[in-house]
């Protein structure tokens, strides 16, 4: 039993592999920068973790940059993804556009916060 | 004993209802005259404006005061200036005339009679406020009086007198123009005035209706009043930002009552204690600081000196203090007020009612004699029963009505605050050293306090001091003094005082060291005696010091509080304080800024790391736009998001929100136009390639 679970989730990632691999690059290159942004929170919390949270509004304003500037990308992704039918009439530029308009938004509530 | 003090409080509440507030006015006296000199003089010899030296010139003049005739040669060649001048406005050009009025310039050929009369009567015909109104025909008026023989008229004298009366209100003030709907109580005084003005220019030409219609706004306005407790009277405006304060409008409003009252068609009946209640409100000020006021009060009371209604008479006291032990009589003056003499009445003194008995009155109806040489009435006879202490004086003067030229009128009853003092007695003043439990006298000294005694007691903390005395009135009547203390002073400069009760026999105080060893901060050795004895009734208040007493008193427990320090130098109490430390928050606690930089570092490495990730993707900016037509749009894309970034990073260092808010609102456009050409062209540039 053991071994068909290791066996069925190694098959499993490397089927996840092959199919990531197919995907458009400009998918990727978004998926990349979610990555990065998410990673830049993981090391906010960890600094937080080790010497307290003094200035709150600090630690809040650099934490939900990174979320919400992920947030943005996953909704970019979705809907320059040609695969999704539901955006098939949106222009991947409207999208891009929007999502740079809400990134400058959300950055000057964030600088706002940042104390 | 809740009870009798409130039943005490409820009868004192009635009393001064009934009484009302008593106080003393005085006439205009020399001390005004030495003031103005220092007010009205300029000291470069020149008044800034013809309106300043007019307000000085006439208060110098009423209150008598010679003028300087450098200074009148100056001011006289400011106003044949302004007079010969055909440029000049109508408010300066009646300043002119009111100054040339008093001081009497020679004009001589540069002024043209007729030129100034034109322009006055045309400053009548073309008026549209109150003041052009007020300027143009007073002025008039003053050159009829300066220029006798002058042929001057006023042109349709009814028209004039409508188109002023249209500016007045149903509740008897006036406004300043038919544009301005605020209405003022100063302006009702300018108005009147105005009136008057137009009355003496062309006496039979206005109809008796009109100026009964004035006769009942003036009643009216007096209706609007005000008051305060001591029976003054005077006028205030009710806006809260008005210009005019009460003396300046209360002036205002007599001036302009007087001026119309003395044309000899009008009769006019005011109330009389609302005459002298004003009287007593513009005396009440007693010397003012400011010019203006000073002249307004002096105007006005030479207004009220001398008018065709009613004459306030005024009752002063030089001296409100009656001295038992001095027998001299008690002085009252009766005079206008500006201080000329009063005609011939009596002075009754019609009740003297003292604080403490408040319902009876001690002096009833006595009249007082007159002193020809002086010009004052006085009281030199006191009932057997008058002791001293406080009193309010009731005076009625009676006027004899043989053949006065004019009307006086006085208040009814004029109540002044008397205060009678005299030499109390002091009698059996002795100072006593008793055993506590039984009571008996141990030590005893008679004391002489009138003059300091050399008394040496001793006692220790088992005893009792007592000092007892007996003041008595000059009518013989147990005097209660308002300061009786007694201070004992040890040799470390430290001091107790204590108070002396008086009870109906005598005053006496006790002090059991038993009780007061804490008080006293155990310390013994000698302490000096001071006895401080004074009352505003009592001629000879005394401070004597007795002697000294030696306490023997038990050594300090642990506990007990310690003598306050006494510092040697008694104004050291002025000097520096000791430093206030302040407690401030804890600053939170940092983490270290090694830490602190590794962990910037580390932030550094997931951007490093999308850098990598993106080269390793082949990402690339091949289809940036090449053509020059859309590199640009692109290019500025580019560098108006960098610019919106670098803004933020600015906002953090050093702006604040609004500023940023103002510059992102002008990016935010400018990124707008840029971006939407770019993706439009991206947009279009991709189509082609779908649809190829």
């Amino acid at each position: 039993m053991v071994k068909s679970t290791t066996k069925d989730a190694q098959d499993l990632f490397h089927s996840l592999r092959s199919t990531y691999v197919a995907t458009p690059t400009n998918l990727k290159i978004i998926d990349l920068y979610v990555c990065f942004a998410v990673f830049t929170a993981l090391i906010q919390v960890a600094y937080m973790a080790l010497v307290g949270s003094f200035p709150f509004n600090s630690f809040l304003s650099g934490v939900l940059s990174c979320i919400g500037t992920a947030v943005l990308a996953v909704c970019l992704r979705i809907q320059v993804n040609k695969e999704n039918k539901e955006f098939k009439d949106l222009a991947p530029e409207r999208a891009f556009a929007d999502f740079v308009l809400c990134n400058l938004v959300l950055h000057l509530v964030i600088i706002n916060f940042l104390g | 004993m809740m009870a009798g003090s409130g039943l005490r409080f409820l009868v004192l509440i009635l009393a001064v209802a009934i009484c009302g507030a008593a106080s003393v006015f005085q006439p205009i006296s020399d001390s005004h005259r030495s003031a103005a000199v220092d007010v009205f003089l300029p000291v470069d010899g020149s008044y800034k404006s013809l309106g300043e030296a007019y307000e000085a010139l006439k208060t110098l003049e009423i209150l008598g005061i010679d003028k300087k005739s450098d200074l009148s040669s100056a001011t006289c060649e400011n106003v044949v200036k302004v007079l010969g001048s055909s440029s000049s406005t109508l408010k300066d050009a009646f300043y002119a005339l009111s100054v040339n009025g008093i001081l009497k310039c020679k004009t001589g050929e540069a002024v043209l009679l007729k030129d100034i009369v034109s322009q006055l009567q045309a400053g009548v015909k073309g008026a549209k406020s109150l003041l052009d109104f007020y300027y143009s025909v007073r002025g008039l008026v003053l050159v009829k009086e300066q220029f006798p023989g002058t042929v001057l008229s006023i042109g349709d004298a009814e028209a004039v007198f409508r188109s002023i009366k249209t500016l007045s209100q149903t509740d008897g003030r006036w406004r300043y123009s038919s544009n301005n709907p605020e209405s003022s109580t100063f302006a009702a005084g300018l108005a009147f005035e105005t009136l008057a003005g137009v009355i003496s220019l062309a006496p039979s030409e206005i109809d008796q209706s009109l100026i009964q219609t004035l006769k009942t706004g003036i009643l009216k306005l007096f209706d609007g009043i005000q008051k305060y407790d001591d029976g003054t009277f005077y006028f205030d405006e009710k806006s809260v930002d008005a210009s005019q304060g009460p003396i300046s409008t209360t002036a205002s409003v007599i001036k302009g009552i007087t001026s119309f009252a003395a044309s000899e068609s009008t009769g006019l009946n005011l109330p009389g204690d609302k005459i002298v209640g004003l009287a007593k409100f513009l005396l009440g000020v007693g010397i003012p600081g400011d010019a203006k006021d000073f002249f307004n009060q002096i105007d006005a009371l030479a207004c009220l000196e001398d008018n065709r209604f009613s004459v306030p008479l005024i009752l002063s006291l030089p001296s409100t203090v009656i001295s038992l032990s001095k027998k001299e009589p008690l002085k009252v003056k009766v005079s206008t007020v500006l201080g000329s003499t009063a005609p011939a009445l009596s002075v009754k003194l019609a009740q003297a009612i003292s604080s403490r008995t408040k319902d009876s009155s001690v002096i009833n109806n006595q009249e007082l004699k007159f002193d020809a040489d002086s010009a004052t009435y006085f009281l030199d006879s006191f009932p057997k029963n008058f002791d001293v202490g406080k009193y309010t004086f009731i005076f009625e003067i009676v006027l004899d009505d043989s053949a006065n030229e004019k009307v006086y009128i006085t208040e009814a009853q004029t109540k002044v605050p008397i205060a009678a003092t005299g030499v109390i007695s002091i009698e059996n003043a002795e100072i006593a050293v008793l055993d506590s439990d039984i009571g008996s006298v141990e030590s005893q000294k008679k004391l002489d306090l009138t003059k300091d005694g050399a008394v040496a007691l001793s006692a220790n903390h088992l005893q009792k001091l007592r000092l007892s005395f007996q003041l008595t009135s000059p009518l013989g009547h147990v005097f209660k003094p308002h300061q009786a203390f007694f201070k004992l002073k040890h040799e470390s400069q430290v001091e107790h005082i204590f108070l002396v009760k008086t009870s109906a026999k005598k005053s006496e105080l006790v002090l059991d060291f038993l009780g007061l060893v804490e008080k006293l901060y155990y310390l013994s050795g000698k302490y000096e005696i001071q006895l401080t004895i004074g009352d505003a009734s009592m001629e000879n208040s005394l401070l004597s010091n007795i002697g000294h007493i030696e306490l023997d008193l038990p050594e300090r427990p642990e506990k007990a509080p310690r003598p306050p320090v006494q510092s040697t130098e008694p104004l050291s109490r002025y000097g520096p304080k000791a430093e206030i430390s302040h407690i401030f928050r804890i600053p939170e606690k940092l983490p270290a800024k090694q830490l602190s930089l590794v962990f910037l570092g580390l932030i550094v490495l997931p951007f490093i790391g999308f850098l990598i990730g993106l080269t390793q993707l082949g990402a690339n900016i091949k289809s940036f736009p090449s053509s020059a037509g859309s590199a640009i749009p692109a290019l500025l894309f580019h560098v108006g998001i960098a610019a919106v970034l670098l803004l933020y990073v600015l906002f953090w260092w050093k702006l604040d929100l609004f500023t940023t808010l103002k510059g992102v609102s002008l990016l935010g456009v400018f990124l707008l136009f840029v971006g939407h050409r770019t993706l439009s062209q991206l947009a279009a540039a991709s189509n082609k390639l779908k649809s190829a």
